[in-house]
Order: C-alpha cells, then sequence, then structure tokens
C-alpha cells in the first residue's frame, strides 16, 4: 500500500453560486455549492477545488461566506482559487477554513508574491496554478509557455522554468492545466504533465481536457500526475467518482476505495 | 456539556478542526482560545499546528503555551496534537536550521529526503510534501482507535517527519519512502501526524473517540 493519487472535483462559482452547471444532483438548487462539495465528499471526493471567477468586491464577500459553509460540513481537504492577489486573500480564505490557496494572475504579475506567501503560511498551503499552451510548431521539440487572462495573453514565460521557479520559491504543489486541452474532452497534454512531473519535487495536479476515466488514467501512468482534476465529466454525470475511483484502481493505480 | 479548547497561538486555520469537533453532538462545546485558565478548565485540549516550526515555536513560547501543555499533561487532561502540533512536542527540528521544541516526547524532526531525494522501495522518486491520503498502520490498541479499521487512510499533508527515539510512544506508522510515526502516545497525550480534521469518516470516528476519552490507555 502507498500514498493514494487523488481525484478532485473542480467547483466554478460567481457570487457564491457554481456556474458552469451541475446537471447530476437530483436536489432543488443544483447551483448551491455547498451541497455539491458535500455530494462530492459523500461520493468519496479526495479533495475539493472551488474556483471563485467573482470580479466584485460584494461577490468577494459571499465567497467568504461560501468558503465557511462549505468548511463547516465537508471534512476533506478545500482549495480555494480565483483573485488571490494579497496576503491579505491569502489570510481571508485560509480563516474561512481553505486548507490550500491556489495563485495564479498574481503569480506572473508578482513572482515574489508566492515566495512572501509560502514564508507567511507554509509551503503546505500555497498551490501555483501553471496555466500552459504549446507554442513550438509540429515536429519542433515540444515547448510550453504560460498564458495568462484563460489563455488569450502570452507571458513568453516557459512552462517547465516557470513551474521549478515556482517552486523554488515555495510552491506546495502545482495545479497544472493544459490550455490546449481545456473544454475538448480529448484528455490532458501528457507530454506537457510529464515534463512538469518530472522537473519539480512537489505534487502535480493534471487539469484541462478530461472527457473519459480512461483519460484520468493515462494523466497518473503517463503524464506522472499525483491528482487529477476534472469538472464536467463529474457534474453531468457521466462518470460517477466511485466509478472512476474503481476504474483507475483495477488499473493498478493506488486509490483511496 | 463536554468543552474543548482548541489552542490559539496565531497559527493558521482553526476553523476546520473547530467545526469538525462541533459536529461530533449538540453537547460539544469549542473554544479557540490562548487564555491559560480557559484551556486548564476545558474538559479536553486539542493542539494544532500548521505551517513553519519556527514560527509556531516563536508563538508557543511568547503565550507561555508550553506551559500551559505540561499543566494539562501532569493533570492528566485528554490532549489531541495535530500534525505541526505533534512536531512542536518533540526535541528539536531540523526545519528552519535548527529549532528546539518543547521536549515532551522522545525523538526528532527531519525532512523527507533529507537534502537528497526521497524513493520508494523499488527506487521510484517520490514527492515532498507528503501530501494525500496514506494507511495508517496502528501499533497499539489505544482507545482513539476504537471504530477504526487498521491500516484506515487519513490526510496528510508535510515535508518533515517524526524520527522517534523510543518506540514505547508509537501509536501507529505510515509508509512513504519508510516508515514514520503517524501517531504518538503518553499517558493522556495523544498526537497524530495527519489531519483527522480532513480525513472524513475515519477523521470524524477519531475525534468522537477523543471527546469520549478520558485519558487512560
Amino acid at each position: 500500500m502507498a500514498l493514494a493519487k487523488r481525484i478532485i472535483p473542480c467547483l466554478d462559482c460567481d457570487k457564491g453560486r457554481v456556474v458552469k452547471g451541475v446537471k447530476f444532483l437530483d436536489i432543488r438548487d443544483a447551483g448551491d455549492p455547498v451541497e455539491i462539495a458535500r455530494r462530492y465528499s459523500d461520493a468519496g471526493a479526495d479533495e475539493i477545488t472551488f474556483l471563485d471567477i467573482t470580479a466584485s468586491h460584494e461577490g468577494r464577500e459571499t465567497t467568504v461566506k461560501t468558503v465557511e459553509a462549505i468548511a463547516s460540513q465537508v471534512f476533506i481537504p478545500l482549495t480555494v482559487g480565483g483573485g488571490i492577489r494579497t496576503l491579505e486573500d491569502i489570510r481571508t480564505m485560509l480563516n474561512a477554513g481553505a486548507d490550500k490557496v491556489s495563485i495564479n494572475t498574481a503569480a506572473v504579475t508578482n513572482p515574489e508574491f508566492v515566495r512572501q506567501a509560502a514564508e507567511k503560511f507554509g509551503s503546505q498551503c500555497i498551490v501555483v496554478a501553471v496555466d500552459a499552451k504549446k507554442v513550438s510548431a509540429e515536429g519542433e521539440p515540444a515547448h510550453w509557455e504560460i498564458f495568462t487572462h484563460g489563455g488569450r495573453k502570452a507571458t513568453g514565460l516557459d512552462a517547465i522554468a516557470w513551474a521549478k521557479r515556482m517552486v523554488s520559491y515555495g510552491a506546495g504543489e502545482i495545479l497544472l492545466t493544459s490550455m490546449d486541452r481545456d473544454g475538448t474532452k480529448i484528455g490532458f497534454d501528457l507530454a506537457l504533465n510529464r515534463a512538469i512531473s518530472d522537473a519539480v519535487d512537489v505534487p502535480v495536479i493534471a487539469s484541462g481536457g478530461v472527457g473519459n476515466l480512461q483519460h484520468l488514467v493515462d494523466g497518473v501512468l503517463q503524464g506522472g500526475a499525483d491528482a487529477v482534476l476534472a469538472a464536467s465529466i463529474f457534474h453531468f454525470g457521466e462518470y460517477s467518482i466511485p466509478q472512476a475511483k474503481r476504474y483507475m484502481a483495477e488499473r493498478g493505480i493506488t486509490m483511496r476505495l | 456539556m463536554n468543552r474543548v479548547a482548541v489552542i490559539d497561538y496565531g497559527m493558521g486555520n482553526l476553523h476546520s478542526v473547530s467545526k469538525a469537533l462541533e459536529s461530533l453532538g449538540a453537547d460539544v462545546q469549542v473554544e479557540i482560545t490562548s487564555d491559560a485558565s480557559r484551556i486548564l478548565s476545558a474538559d479536553r485540549i486539542v493542539f494544532p499546528g500548521v505551517g513553519a516550526i519556527r514560527d509556531c515555536m516563536a508563538e508557543i513560547l511568547r503565550l507561555g503555551i508550553d506551559v500551559i501543555v505540561r499543566d494539562a499533561l501532569a493533570c492528566e487532561k485528554p490532549v489531541l496534537a495535530i500534525c505541526v502540533g505533534m512536531q512542536a512536542l518533540m526535541q528539536s527540528s531540523e526545519e528552519n536550521g535548527h529549532v528546539s521544541c518543547l521536549g515532551l516526547l522522545p525523538g526528532t524532526v527531519k525532512r523527507f529526503g533529507g537534502t537528497g531525494t526521497l524513493q520508494d522501495t523499488d527506487g521510484k522518486r517520490l514527492k515532498v510534501p507528503h501530501m494525500g491520503w496514506n494507511n495508517v498502520y496502528q501499533t497499539d490498541a489505544h482507545p482513539l482507535w476504537h471504530g477504526i479499521e487498521d491500516g484506515s487512510r487519513f490526510y496528510f499533508v508535510h515535508s518533515y517527519f517524526v524520527a522517534l527515539a523510543d518506540a514505547d510512544v508509537l501509536a501507529a506508522e505510515t509508509e512513504y519512502g519508510h516508515r514514520f510515526a503517524a501517531a504518538l502516545s503518553k499517558k493522556s497525550l495523544f498526537a497524530v501526524q495527519f489531519h483527522p480534521e480532513k480525513s472524513q469518516h475515519c477523521g470524524l470516528q477519531l475525534l468522537r473517540n477523543f471527546l469520549d476519552w478520558d485519558g487512560q490507555c
């Protein structure tokens, strides 16, 4: 027996409501993140990631209340991402009950922020979200760069060098999203995943592109992922978490069943 | 009423452990405090910890938490230490250079893999921090294991582990590159490296056992 690979369902929320839509739940209010987080926890999810896409200040306060409500009822680890820009933002989320925060754009605009955050709160609660896109042409050696603003804005930063730098600054985990694959349902970018996982000592969460259970298996076995994050395959009831765990375990992956 | 004091020394999130305890019964009253009289008058005490050991120890000493914990154990009050709370009970830690700790349990705190790379028995590289759900193998029949199957998975997140100097206080082991102390017990003190408040059913069962525990082994 050994450390289990993790399955992490992701909830995208705006002003305290899940916005990508969740169809599998037979509940009156399908947008309630607390209810959804509880269902996933009961189903055996290993962690929950709550991605806050709220832009307004008022919405932020709702988000804090939602995190508090989830943490009061769901006793598995909770990561909160989206709009984390200051040490105060981190403190607020941790005090509300988050176990980890995921830092994305703020890491690119101010890398020192990651170092300060890790020193202040410990690496164990600092996840750096790396959004990468392949920039090499067909036939060239593979090369990925960091993009921000949902994959629209190039930064010129090499993804592998960037991930290593973030870890040297104290990131305790990397949430790696392939911008090429996000929403495509054709599977993770396995070469990207393998390259980043081999380059850093900390756990890597694979994200972006999951369309079926074999994709989860490939992410771990070929991509070297320590955890797999998915939204739509679980939200829309195509697959359940116990089903995904059994499928992965049958293919030799250590899971918490 | 079952009164639990969660010791607050300014380090990290005490919300989760308080909420987990409160979820276990209407008669459970949880207070997050650094006040000695409040802590010592409670029925039981949770000693949490998160973050870097140097900052934790500095705050523990500044607020006199070390004295409170010693006093609580002297009168055999049940104490549950969690994660860095457990590490703070050891003699010293090599995190942040070298930090002297409370010395209530025999052993030191070391980094996984030392300065090199941590490997499993097949020579495969293991990631640090040790993050996720791992098996906890019970080494004694302590009341806090009541209703928890041997080898159950609990949630861990840590880069440093306890290297025990006296196997008598070992209560459970976990394997990550090598075996390390996942839980320790000595009289009315029980300490865990994992996070029971984040370990779903098994974690809640352990917290329930703690609420029922009279502090005797």
